[in-house]
């Protein structure tokens, strides 16, 4: 069997009584792009410069293609990094700042300038080559900065948010970018951000990390229909989690008492938990549905309305159950137009059983 | 806004008064080192070279001019290295003894410099290299390496933190990252401190009076001539020396704050 391209087996990062990455396991496949997600301080971007060798791991060891790369300086990895702030060298122009690592690499002067236009060309940039960092908008850099990493031809290309700083009509375009350029060269992509709508919208797994751990690993859809847990759940967004006692379970369904009532969920995949034990389960804003009168079957939970928030054609609902907890519930807006919640007291949400997804306990 | 028009002429007023005290003496001694009467009194005699042919044709003063010139360079290049280096460190490093490192390299300008003056003396003679051009070569740099550690430090610290390992991750050695990458960044300031460092040398008296033994620098020999009797080629040598001063440090102001136009 082949090697992984990128393995990480337990790999501990301390600074000083600091645990930014607790006994972190995971592989990257070549080719695949993989968005590393997590909220600030969650060991996303310690994790990232571990496999550039920027940091060296407290524990454990970071595998590339089977090689145990622990001892390999930064600047003998082919790791290139695209960083949040871009690093550009501001004293070098946008040709210059692409020939650097070729530079570095003992290219001689004409070859390197050769490749370093032919990448500025591929990023529709060759206009700008001979100009000055400084002068460049931001697009112009984000594009030096990707052909800067590009032109070594690596087989794996790190990216540590550097969409963060690009308004919101630029980042969707720097997205397709990436999105084509990754499947055009078929090199491996290592992303990591702290946007949802950037890992879910180019990744092919997204490993979702919290205080150091890894919270879940999977595709987009996975995490977002099946989340492993309530950090998942939580960080996700969108998502009505509730909270309750196990009551009557079988090999394949359980029932969970709260609140807001009792429902009965699919186990899915988990073991048959204890009676008496907390379990959660999720049901998705976009799975839900609303009515104003009861439901005659399936699992409902009596509400009023709060407030509304139209985004687009997609319109959120915030509800009040009667214990005062909040729910959400995501619809078309042309739907919700055919129905008259103003009048309604009450109004009902509802989901089909095998809609809840059950998380457990923790 | 027109309710602070007297607080600002009183303001531009207090300014030019400051300027005028700062430059005055120097203009008069530039006037004067044009003016043919021998006593600096108005009015003014007629203009004349002499002073400065007198200079011209002193043996001693070209010595000074060129031992003074060997220190001012001398003392820029070890001070600024030096200054970069300790700036450097302070740059790339933490340690716990940090501030106590800071404190012991900015410490040299708050010594009084006649006690500083008489310590090197004192040590120099005990190390028996005293009286040489080296002495006060060796007391200089250690007077302004302080000035370049702040000018070089002060760029390091504008500088985005990802840049260095960003040379790294793509492909430079520690060493090449240093001279690729924070060598060019700092380079205006780099040339910055080298003027301002050679000009402080080049002006320094204290030291020098004491460390020099019979390689006079410039200041020395102004002084000397003055305890001997009234001479208007002091007025000349001084204009030389405030004309040296001034280029240095405006070299070394404009290098700092135009930015790098890139060449097309």
């Amino acid at each position: 069997m082949v090697a992984p391209l990128v393995e990480f087996r337990s790999v501990v990062k301390r600074f000083d009584d600091f645990v930014a990455v607790e006994r972190v396991n995971f592989t990257i496949e070549a080719g695949e792009f993989v968005a590393i997600m997590g909220p600030s301080g969650c060991g996303k971007t310690t994790t990232l410069r571990m496999l550039a060798g920027l940091e060296a791991p407290s524990e454990g060891e970071v595998l590339m293609e089977g090689r145990v790369m622990n001892d390999v300086p930064a600047h003998e990895r082919d790791t290139p990094l695209v960083w949040q702030s871009l690093a550009l060298f501001p004293f070098l122009n946008a040709r210059e700042n692409v020939e650097f690592g070729l530079q570095m690499r003992g290219v001689a002067a004409a070859e390197r300038r050769r490749r370093a236009l032919e990448w500025l060309d591929r990023m529709e940039i060759a206009e700008f080559a001979e100009r000055d960092i400084a002068s460049l908008s931001g697009g112009q850099k984000q594009r030096v900065a990707l052909a800067r990493s590009l032109v070594i031809e690596p087989r794996i290309l790190l990216l540590d948010e550097p969409l963060s700083a690009l308004d919101a009509n630029l980042v969707i375009r720097m997205q397709s970018v990436l999105t084509k350029l990754q499947r055009e060269l078929g090199i491996t992509f290592v992303y990591v951000t702290h946007s949802q709508s950037e890992a879910f919208a180019m990744a092919d797994r997204v490993v979702i990390m919290s205080r150091g751990h890894i919270a879940q690993i999977g595709s987009p859809k996975d995490i977002y229909r099946a989340p492993a847990n309530r950090f998942v759940a939580e960080f996700v967004g969108r998502n009505n989690i509730i909270t309750g006692t196990v009551g009557k379970a079988t090999a394949k369904t359980v029932t969970i008492d709260g609140s807001l009532g009792s429902f009965t969920v699919d186990l899915g995949q988990h073991e048959k938990p204890r009676q008496g034990d907390t379990a959660r389960f999720v049901v998705a804003a976009d799975l839900a549905q609303i009515s104003t009168a009861k439901p005659r079957r399936g699992n409902a939970i009596a509400c009023s309305l709060i407030s509304e928030e139209f985004i687009g054609s997609v319109v959120t609902l915030f509800l009040e159950a009667e214990d005062g907890s909040e729910l959400k519930v995501q619809l078309q807006e042309r739907e919700l137009s055919k129905m008259d919640l103003k009048q309604a007291a009450t109004i009902y949400l509802s989901w089909a059983a095998d809609q809840a997804h059950y998380i457990g306990a923790d | 806004m027109s309710d602070n028009r007297p607080l600002r002429w009183f303001l531009y007023g207090y300014l030019a008064l400051v300027f005028t005290f700062i430059f005055a003496p120097i203009l008069f001694s530039v006037i004067f080192s044009f003016n043919s009467d021998r006593f600096p009194t108005i009015p003014l005699g007629s203009f004349t070279l002499k002073w400065y042919q007198t200079v011209w044709n002193d043996p001693d003063v070209w010595e000074a001019a060129r031992t003074s010139l060997t220190v001012s360079l001398s003392t820029a290049t070890i001070a600024t290295l030096l200054g970069f280096a300790t700036a450097y460190t302070d740059y790339r490093y933490s340690f716990r003894l940090k501030p106590v490192y800071l404190g012991l390299v900015l410490l040299p300008p708050t010594i009084p410099l006649i006690i500083m003056a008489l310590a090197m003396l004192a040590w120099f003679a005990k190390l028996g290299i005293s009286g040489q051009v080296m002495s006060i070569i060796i007391a200089h740099s250690v007077l302004t390496a302080p000035f370049a550690m702040a000018i070089i430090r002060l760029r390091l610290s504008q500088m985005d933190p990802s840049l260095e390992s960003a040379a790294w991750n793509l492909g430079a050695s520690q060493w090449s990252a240093l001279r690729r990458v924070i060598v060019p960044f700092c380079l205006p300031a780099i040339i910055s401190s080298f003027c301002l460092t050679a000009a402080v040398s080049f002006d320094e008296f204290a030291i020098s009076w004491f460390v020099s033994g019979l390689n006079k620098t410039i200041p020395v020999i102004i002084l000397e001539i003055v305890t001997g009797n009234i001479d208007p080629q002091v007025n000349a040598i001084g204009s030389f020396v405030f004309l040296v001063s001034m280029t240095l440090v405006i070299i070394a102001q404009v290098v700092l704050m135009t930015r790098r136009k890139k060449e097309v």
